[in-house]
This record gives C-alpha cells, sequence and structure tokens, in this order.
C-alpha cells in the first residue's frame, strides 16, 4: 500500500523496543493503556501546546506577524526559536466568523509536535480520523464544540509534508490583555480545531 | 498541574535533563513520549520512587553517551522490566523482532 506521503510503516529498531515493552507491561496487567495515556495526557497538557499558544498570543497582537504566520508557518515559527523535525511544514490556518477550521490525520496521526507536543490519544483514534472528514459538524457536536449552521467548517488533512495548526479567533473583551496573558487563554483543542 | 506530573521529573538535571526548548518538553517522535509515558507510570503503579528509574537512565547514557537521550530512556525501562521480573531480556527482545508496523 502507498503511504501517501504519510509516515512509512517501518518502525526504526528503537521503536520496535518501546512497542514490545508496552505490550509486555499491558498484557501482564502492569499498567494499563489508559493509565499510560492519562500520564502522557498530563504531561502533554501541562507543557505540550505552549509553543503554540505563544505562535497565536503573537499572532494575535502583531497583525504583520500573523501575515507571515499564514504566509510562511515554518518560517514564522521559527522566528519564536521553535521548530524540529516534526515542525518543517508548518501551515497555519485562520478561523474567522465565516469559516471553522479543524486538523485531522486519516492516515496515521501526522502532528505538529514542536508547537502542540504530544498528540492527544482521541487524535489516532479510527473514529476521529474517519468520522472528521464525513460528519466534521456532528463529530465537532459530540467533543462539545458547537459550530453555527451558517459557519462554514474547513477539514485539513495533515501527513508528513504538511501539518496544520489553527489559529483560533481572538477571545472578545481581551483588549487590555498582555501577550503572556493571551498565551495563557489558548489551548491545544483549540489549535487542533475541536475547540472554538 | 496535574498530580500525575512528578515535580522531581521536571527537576532532574545533568545528562538526565529532559530536552527542553524555551523550557518546554521537546519529542521528536510518538514513541518518545509513549516511553515517557510508560517509564512514568510504571514507577507510578508499582510504589517505586523515581530515583529507581533515573539511576537506571543515568546508566544508560553513561554506558552509551552518544546515543540518542529517548533510546537511553528505552534502555533504562527495559532494564528496569526485567529487574522487576516483569519479562526476561530474551522475551523483549524476542516480541520487539516480531511488532508489527
Amino acid at each position: 500500500m502507498s503511504d501517501h506521503g504519510h509516515h512509512p510503516e517501518t518502525l526504526s529498531d528503537v521503536e520496535r523496543r518501546a512497542r514490545a515493552l508496552e505490550e509486555l507491561l499491558i498484557e501482564k496487567g502492569i499498567v494499563s493503556a489508559e493509565f499510560i495515556d492519562q500520564v502522557v495526557d498530563a504531561y502533554a497538557q501541562d507543557i505540550g501546546p505552549m509553543n503554540g499558544a505563544k505562535v497565536v498570543a503573537r499572532a494575535w497582537v502583531d497583525p504583520e506577524y500573523k501575515q507571515r504566520l499564514l504566509a510562511d508557518g515554518t518560517a514564522a515559527i521559527a522566528e519564536l526559536g521553535i521548530g524540529g523535525p516534526e515542525g518543517d511544514h508548518i501551515v497555519a490556518v485562520e478561523n474567522t466568523p465565516d469559516v471553522h477550521n479543524v486538523v485531522v490525520c486519516t492516515l496515521c496521526s501526522c502532528y505538529p509536535w514542536p508547537v502542540l507536543g504530544l498528540p492527544p490519544n482521541w487524535y489516532k483514534s479510527p473514529p476521529y480520523r474517519s468520522r472528521m472528514v464525513r460528519e466534521p459538524r456532528a463529530v465537532l457536536a459530540e467533543m462539545g464544540c458547537e459550530v453555527p449552521d451558517e459557519v462554514e467548517i474547513r477539514v485539513w488533512d495533515s501527513s508528513a509534508e504538511v501539518r496544520y495548526l489553527v489559529l483560533p479567533a481572538r477571545p472578545p473583551g481581551t483588549d487590555g490583555a498582555s501577550e503572556d496573558e493571551l498565551a495563557g487563554t489558548v489551548t491545544r483543542d483549540a489549535m487542533i480545531g475541536v475547540a472554538r | 498541574m496535574s498530580e500525575l506530573v512528578r515535580p522531581e521529573v521536571r527537576r532532574m538535571t545533568g545528562e538526565a535533563e529532559l530536552p527542553r526548548q524555551n523550557g518546554e518538553l521537546v519529542f521528536d517522535a510518538p514513541w518518545q513520549g509513549r516511553v515517557l509515558g510508560m517509564a512514568l507510570a510504571l514507577v507510578e503503579q508499582r510504589g517505586l520512587e523515581w530515583d529507581d528509574f533515573r539511576e537506571r537512565l543515568i546508566a544508560a547514557i553513561d554506558a552509551d553517551p552518544t546515543r540518542p537521550y529517548y533510546e537511553s530512556w528505552t534502555a533504562a525501562l527495559t532494564d528496569l522490566v526485567i529487574h522487576l521480573g516483569v519479562a526476561g531480556a530474551g522475551e523483549v527482545d524476542s516480541r520487539a523482532a516480531h511488532v508489527e508496523a
């Protein structure tokens, strides 16, 4: 099967060992997959997405930076000292009053690591990957994100070539907020597009 | 902050220090996050001290200082899994050889 530019289906030796350890720990009842997920999630929520939040907050306070971000995401995040192997091809897509963007990876779990940290477990789940393309409005509603009927939903399929980052709309009533305060309001889910 | 995030993990210094960029953790690939999660989950669920893992991590780094950081985590985790009797070295090796992509 062609990999369509997504991650190749070959594993390095260390990936194989990591997978073997996880299988053995779970099979022998030492730790559950759910508990590993919880730990990974806790670290992801705590420290993962803050780079992305800084990018978003800078775009909110600096219109010229926002234009650069939308024109060349990789170069714009590099301005803030952010980058890395999985952040080479970042494309930022902007939410507007008429358009809501949401990101998925239909074939695997391509994800902009340097800006968003660890992907949440549901991002890799087959139901999310398949249904988000077919019925995004319904899936978003199930995840607690109601998008009004008059707002168009655009679904972006990440790959190894392009990793999307949603630029959410700046919350109303934040005119006096500092860039740091604004960054504190940006959530990982908003940058994937499953929250508004 | 979640109580699952251990201060002693955040505070590790020297060669065992977690790779960071602008103060935040960086992972180059998903398996690195899973290895971190497994080590923390194992220590947590077995009621071990973080040092039980950290000392193995330092030993793994010292054994091969040029090895990428999270590969040393994987070696340290393998060592702890064997030490606890969860699996034998041969079992881990043979399972790794048969993991499906």
